[in-house]
């Protein structure tokens, strides 16, 4: 090995499965998480909930709660009222109820909030609230919403002709959002020689992180300062939020985002049990703690998907796609608080023409409030992407069954090809770059798809069930750029702060957010490859506002593609500094100097060189006439565009036909993220991202009935896969860079949860459709769904 | 409410406590005594990231009360390096890459620590089944098998 290739691994730079820096604190029990939080005097607060989807309330009795030692005080709407803060601002520019306003509009709504001494008492307080309620009609199906005759879900906006995402046109609509050429999409329908209409839901699912949501607030009296220890995936966002809406500047304003026990979309959203607390500690002058609980977290702390789409594919008989039209009926619960960027009301989900070159199309989508929890957000996904992969990944199946094509064939002969990039989408994506052909091709190869086909077949002549799904997918994410997104007005860039120490360590901050994902790692991996300084000695800060640059936070898989970048641009300025540094320790020009893996050196006399730990020294005592000391650099980094990471899945399911229990064979996953940065991180978050995946095809629902009561709110009735049934897993990739990207890396933990579902959820199709099965059966795959299918097909007979 | 009062070890140190009998063992251990190791995921017995070891045998803190631990001895997270080494299910966890947000982590740890004495040489399925009390949202479980292994691996090798 040349010395240069050891220096370069001594950094432990981008590339290298460095072992994670979080690690040692979490495998000794010395994370701090927000329940770890207790400061000096904290009271607990807990929520007061309502049992009803949607009632009146007639009257609520604090007295013996108060009454009881160790309750200090007892909220509800009416105590918030006088400070303006009973209902709150959404990211989607809707309002919603902090506490009940007069009446609920969704079981498990908060209504008042009961401050003691502790959680016990703070349990026992909130037992003593005495609510009565009148109990009003429900609206539970989203197809009904809108009906002449439905109840209203949400008095407040009677009357009002918009609520903060356009126009609407009932009581419980929320906005209608359309994207694409609907006439010449239609026009290529009525001439189109094959079309096909399939209806499909995306359940309602619920991101459900393993640490629920909660904070500490604390308000200082005398200083007039509020800190504010949160979940949260956006700190910063968070508080420039608790500014407009409290009124204390920002400056006296700080959120702590500490260690987070993962977030999936869960935590990007402010929720009222936030909002509640900040408000407690304001008014009694003591720090409040809040942590739902589990049924709380599944119940209130937003959704995901519950999009119940009709999706048309035209075609030649060829099976060459013409157009794509999707119709959307998006239910978000009793408020439009779905966290999306301010502008995007169905998100980003017009990516749904998918890894596909169709010509044109349409989508549209209308929201709807019902009497269920508010939410809509974005589970391990960017803005609604996994409905659009869904939606298209299965129509492309429903076609190549309608024309009897294999679906690997019927992909292959729609795939953008590589030569197409960057690649205009009919739905105004530029997809930056992209090779779908290879990386199909390497997995079939892997898997011996020919060989899985003929299986199958042979299988089927024995009467055994065996399913193959493929999905090939498109994502889009790191949002983004801020002429397209922004988030109640601030552009969606980020952020990164490196400052070197004469001794040539480094501490950078960060405007995003780990979640598990391993941030103190890989953002350090990054600076070590653009500085040449060794990983081991770059610290990374992220999540307190007080210390870091201000950022968007990480969801939708931004932080690579946005804060990765700000990252190194915020290296390359310190690198041009340091070259001047050096140029003038080595008296020659900047132009004679070369970069060479940890040092500049001059070309053509590679002994002449100062390391960057010679430069950072001298940063600090001897620079070239009139350049400012230190060595230092902050970027806003605004993405020219979003990066389009992909991936080609397959599955191999065995299905029980007595029982209808599903047994998954194989899953054979690659990724293409562009540039990887750290292989180890991405293998996990591959693996973590895929049993997600698995989780909402195979079993997760937040199940309503027709009253408006949640179903499965615990950890008995939601499914999460144990080690039992979770499958194992191969993975696979490409590496296909970003362009735009200033080191090709595109994002890649939520594509194994987009990719998959439609995976898995094609293989149980795939299963039942070479029995003849006519229609499209949806999710969730459990057994007794399956079972039921097998029934109604008459194959669970000997 | 009255209190009780309780006595046991803790990570091998003697601790004495006043505690309310309806009180859970996990609420004591981590809001009373101080060792937040241990976490809260459920409070119903389904996901095990608060199991901590009780007599030599892996327990959901949050399925006992309190003064159940009376006179017990019970072993966290933090009591599970030794004289400033780490124990093998640790080593194991980080090398692996067995872990992400974290939060999970103590439970498996504990978990992991006992079902080794249990089953030293245990094969993937009894890993899977002997683990299954224990949930992780994060890491799909696969470098959690991996680090079971390797730490069994590494025991037997002491
Ligand atoms: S908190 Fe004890 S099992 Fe979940
Ligand atoms: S590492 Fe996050 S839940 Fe297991």
């Amino acid at each position: 090995m040349s010395t240069e290739d050891t220096r370069e691994e001594e950094l432990k730079g981008v590339g290298c499965s460095r072992k994670r820096k979080e690690d040692p604190r979490f495998i000794q029990g010395k994370g701090n998480y927000v329940d770890d939080v207790k400061l000096p005097g904290m009271l607990v607060g807990k929520v007061v909930r309502s049992p009803y989807a949607h009632a009146k309330i007639v009257s609520i009795n604090k007295e013996a709660a108060l009454a009881l030692p160790g309750v200090h005080a007892v909220l509800t709407a009416e105590d918030l009222k006088p400070l303006g803060l009973h209902w709150m601002p959404t990211l989607a520019g809707d309002v919603c109820a902090v506490l009940a306003d007069e009446k609920v509009s969704f079981q498990y709504q908060e209504v008042a909030f009961v401050i003691a001494d502790n959680r016990y008492i703070a349990v026992d307080g909130a037992d003593l609230v005495e609510v009565e309620y009148e109990e009003l009609p429900v609206v539970v199906d989203p197809h009904h919403a809108m009906d002449a005759d439905a109840a209203i879900v949400r008095d407040d906006l009677v009357g009002k002709d918009e609520a903060g995402q356009g126009s609407r046109k009932h009581n419980n609509h929320i906005f209608n959002w359309d994207v694409g050429d609907k006439d010449a999409t239609d026009r290529a329908f009525e001439s189109a020689e094959v079309t096909v209409k399939q209806k499909m839901i995306n359940h309602r699912v619920h991101a459900s992180p393993l640490e629920t949501c909660g904070c500490v607030a604390s308000f200082d009296k005398v200083k007039g300062d509020m800190t504010v220890y949160m979940t949260s995936q956006a700190p910063h966002i968070v508080r420039t939020v608790i500014t407009l809406l409290s009124g204390i500047p920002e400056s006296k304003v700080r959120v702590i985002a500490p260690d987070i026990g993962g977030g999936f979309g869960n935590k990007v959203g402010i929720y009222p049990g936030y909002v509640c607390a900040i408000v407690a500690s304001i008014v009694l002058g003591r720090p409040v703690k809040w942590i739902e609980d589990r049924i709380e977290n599944l119940s209130t702390t937003a959704f995901a998907r519950d999009y119940h789409m009709e999706g048309e594919l035209a075609a030649d008989k060829d099976g060459k796609i013409k157009a794509l039209r999707v119709n959307v009926l998006a239910d978000h619960g009793a408020f439009n608080t779905h966290a999306q960027p301010t502008k995007w009301p169905a998100g980003l989900f017009s990516i749904c023409t998918g890894s596909y070159d169709i010509p044109v199309a349409y989508a549209n989508v209308d929201g709807v409030f019902t009497n269920k929890a508010p939410g809509g957000v974005s589970y391990r996904c960017s803005f609604r992407v996994t409905e659009a992969v869904y939606v298209v990944e299965r129509m492309i199946d429903v076609l190549a069954q309608k024309i009897g094509m294999d679906p690997a064939e019927i992909r292959m002969k729609n795939f953008i090809q590589p030569e197409q990039f960057p690649y205009q989408s009919a739905l105004g994506w530029e997809y930056d770059s992209g090779n779908y052909p290879a990386a199909l091709k390497k997995v079939m190869e892997a898997v011996d798809y020919e060989g899985l086909r003929k299986e199958q077949a042979e299988k089927k002549a024995r009467g055994e069930i065996m399913g193959i799904g493929l999905c090939t997918f498109t994502e889009i994410v790191g949002a983004g750029p801020s002429k397209a997104c922004d988030i109640l007005g601030v552009g969606m860039f980020d952020s990164a702060e490196i400052r070197i120490h004469p001794t040539g360590s480094a501490i950078a901050r960060m405007g995003t957010i780990s979640q598990g994902q391993g941030h103190e790692t890989t953002y350090a991996q990054i600076i070590a490859t653009e500085l040449g300084l060794s990983s081991d000695d770059i610290q990374i800060e992220e999540g307190d506002t007080d210390t870091a640059p201000y950022g968007l936070g990480t969801y939708g898989s931004r932080t690579t593609p946005v804060g990765g970048a700000a990252t190194v641009k915020a290296a390359r300025k310190i690198r041009e500094k340091a070259r001047k540094i050096a140029a003038h320790l080595l008296e020659v020009s900047e132009n004679d100097l070369e970069w060479d893996v940890d040092q500049f050196r001059v070309v053509g006399s590679p002994d002449q060189a100062k390391s960057m730990k010679e430069i950072a020294w001298a940063a600090y005592n001897n620079v070239p006439d009139g350049m400012e000391m230190g060595l230092e650099a902050v970027d806003y980094y605004d993405p020219p565009n979003f990066t389009f990471p992909f991936g080609a899945y397959l599955a191999v399911v065995d299905i029980d036909k007595f029982t209808g229990v599903t047994t998954i064979r194989r899953f054979y996953a690659l990724d293409d993220c562009g540039t990887r940065i750290n292989p180890m991180i991405i293998e996990g978050q591959v693996h973590g991202g895929l049993n997600e995946g698995y989780a909402v095809a195979m079993g997760q629902e937040l199940p309503y009935d027709t009253e408006g009561n949640l179903l499965g709110n615990t950890f008995m009735d939601y499914f999460w896969p144990t080690m039992v049934e979770t499958p194992k897993w191969e993975l696979d990739y490409t590496v296909t860079p970003s362009p735009h990207h200033p080191m090709g890396a595109k994002g890649v933990a939520e594509s194994p949860h987009v990719g998959s579902i439609p995976c898995f959820s094609n293989a149980i199709n795939d299963a039942f459709m070479q029995f003849g099965a006519e229609k499209h059966i949806d999710m969730p795959h459990n057994a007794f769904r399956v079972w039921k299918t097998l029934q109604e097909m008459g194959l669970n007979k000997d | 409410m009255a209190k009780t009062h309780i006595q046991f070890t803790l990570n091998g140190q003697a601790v004495e406590t006043l505690v309310e009998p309806r009180e859970l063992l996990i609420h004591v251990i981590r809001e009373q005594l101080g060792q937040t190791g241990s976490h809260i995921g459920c409070e119903t017995s389904h996901c095990g990231v608060c199991t901590v070891d009780l007599n030599g045998a892996s327990l959901k803190s949050c399925t006992v009360l309190a003064v159940q631990a009376n006179g017990g001895d019970v072993t966290t997270v933090e009591g599970l390096a030794q004289s400033g080494e780490l124990h093998a299910v640790q080593e194991a966890f980080m090398q692996e890459h067995g872990l992400q947000c974290g939060f999970c982590t103590p439970g498996m740890l504990m978990r992991s620590y006992r079902f080794l004495q249990e089953n030293p040489n245990p094969t993937e399925e009894e890993i899977r089944v002997g683990m299954s009390g224990n949930l992780c949202r994060c890491t799909g479980y696969q470098n959690i098998i991996k680090s079971i292994q390797v730490a069994a691996q590494k025991l037997q090798a002491k």
